[in-house]
């Protein structure tokens, strides 16, 4: 049975990781290569190297760190942040990105997705999409708004409806971000999860939120998360990688377990 | 990953080519052969067969772009040499779907060592299979000495080599996503796994330290064995 992945997500800027609330106050929690390295051997299904500061400077990505990070791994590595065209993305995978992850510049050219998809496949091609909590009457439904350029700005999209064309344009997973609740510590939204998931049959990867163990079980069982993403908790060993999963795995979930992981 | 410290290099491993025809991630395959001890050389054209001991063809993505850059690098017809001289190959995804007759995904036909055709998975809960699954082995082999039945490895992919009822024998291992489906397949020295063991932690490290050391082992170096194939190289 396919395990459900557990996620650890390197935001770098200026060739750090770091992390802050809301995509501002950044904090330095350390060397990408070293991180990454050790979360691969403390239980990481997979990583997430976001260049969060390309897409506000208008640059490309910062490939040799993009290198470094992949040659330390040996698990799967996915790198967004200043991947405009299907160029970047060749750049990407050949400096060891598995996987790209398309944000601000997909909703500025949605045919970015199939371009890519076309040439690399789509299990090659991540969307991410920042969502945010429309305001909506009592008696109906809530809503989502898509932001972009690093959950600043709004263009008038709605999330639900950009995950599901995302998806029929060829991406093959999809990383929805709460921005209301990235690094708030109160949980992934998992009715915008289950909003999405519900949709969709590519896999839905939860992010923005997670503080307790109990969270990740939430946005798998309540969301119908497919992967789990988080940064700080992990960074600043609030929860190992292996408590996250016995917690799931307790809850029912398939999670692969390593022999000798330091929980 | 503190069970496999990286290889000495006091004794010079085997010489493992890895096909670079230009379809992604050759730099975590390059450093995952090099951290089991190999001595990695990229192939990037005809010659650079000569004093291999292993070949190992990566690749992402469709079948028929990849065809495409392998007939423009001219890689076709030493690649099916190679393998109808009893070589030691990994396939490694699309390294593995490449071996069979062609591809469901785009209609593109493939080298024909194996009989069957790349199909897309049946009754899949989700597309793609993305992730951690269980590898269970259907025999033993030296690729999965010293790994765990139904030990974990990454997948990530939609479609994947189905042998035909005559070349049923040829798999070697199977996994679950909604049905069963060929995870690893071997003819002879010819061996295919759908995962990514260079993606695979420790036990994708395990795995590709045994076909390495498999690899050295083989005595066929230098010698033309009869052809597993009847038809002849160069078709496309």
């Amino acid at each position: 049975m396919l395990c459900v992945r557990v996620i650890p997500c390197l935001d770098v800027a200026n060739g750090r990781v770091v992390k802050g609330t809301r995509f501002i106050d950044l904090v330095d929690e350390g060397d990408p290569p070293t991180l990454a390295a050790r979360y691969a051997v403390e239980g990481a299904d997979e990583l997430v190297f976001l260049d969060i500061g390309a897409a506000p400077e208008g640059r490309g990505l910062l490939l040799d760190i993009v290198e470094r990070t992949a040659r330390r791994a040996f698990i799967p590595l996915t790198v967004g942040g200043g991947i405009r065209s299907v160029a970047d993305m060749r750049a990407a995978l050949r400096a060891g990105a598995d996987k790209v992850s398309l944000n601000s510049a997909a909703v500025a050219d949605p045919g970015l997705i199939s371009r890519c998809a076309r040439r690399f496949g789509s299990q090659a091609v991540v969307v991410a999409l920042d969502a945010r909590r429309a305001p909506s009457r009592p008696d109906e439904p809530p809503r989502w708004e898509v932001l972009v350029r690093g959950g600043r700005d709004a263009v008038g999209l709605d999330a639900v409806s950009w995950a599901v064309r995302a998806a029929e344009l060829g991406a093959g997973e999809l990383l929805i971000t709460s921005i209301d609740r990235d690094g708030t510590q109160t949980g992934y939204d998992t009715e915008l999860l289950r909003a999405i998931a519900d949709l969709v049959t590519v896999p839905v990867i939860a992010s923005g939120g997670a503080a307790r163990p109990a969270d990740f079980v939430a946005a798998v069982l309540d969301g119908g998360a497919h992967a789990v993403l988080a940064a700080s908790i992990f960074h600043r060993r609030q929860h190992s990688i292996a408590e996250v999963k016995l917690a799931m795995g307790a809850a029912g979930i398939p999670v692969r377990m390593i022999r000798g992981a330091v929980a | 990953m503190s069970a496999l410290a990286p290889a000495s290099a006091i004794v010079p491993g085997p010489v493992v080519g890895v096909v670079d025809y230009g379809a992604g991630n050759i730099v975590s395959i390059e450093e995952a052969l090099t951290f089991v001890g190999a001595r990695v050389r990229l192939v990037t054209e005809p010659g650079g067969f000569d004093d291999l001991d292993a070949v190992v063809v990566p690749g992402v993505g469709a079948a028929a772009p990849a065809m495409r850059r392998l007939v423009r690098a001219r890689l076709v017809d030493p690649l099916l040499h190679w393998i109808a001289a009893g070589r030691p190959y990994l396939g490694i995804c699309l390294g593995l779907q490449l071996l069979f007759d062609g591809s469901d995904e785009d209609g593109a036909a493939t080298l024909g060592v194996i009989p069957g055709r790349t199909v897309r998975l049946e009754d899949a809960p989700t597309l793609p299979h993305i992730g951690w699954n269980q590898v269970h082995q259907g025999r033993a082999h030296a690729l999965f000495e010293g790994l765990a039945q139904d030990e974990d490895f990454y997948f990530v992919h939609s479609f994947a080599g189905q042998p035909t009822a005559s070349a049923a024998a040829t798999s070697l291992a199977e996994t679950c996503h909604g049905a069963t489906f060929v995870a690893a397949i071997e003819l002879r020295n010819v061996l295919g796994v759908q995962f990514h063991p260079e993606r695979s932690g420790a036990a994708g490290l395990r795995l590709l330290r045994n076909f390495s050391r498999w690899a050295e082992r083989d005595d066929t170096a230098g010698t033309e064995r009869t052809p597993l194939v009847a038809r002849a190289p160069g078709r496309h």
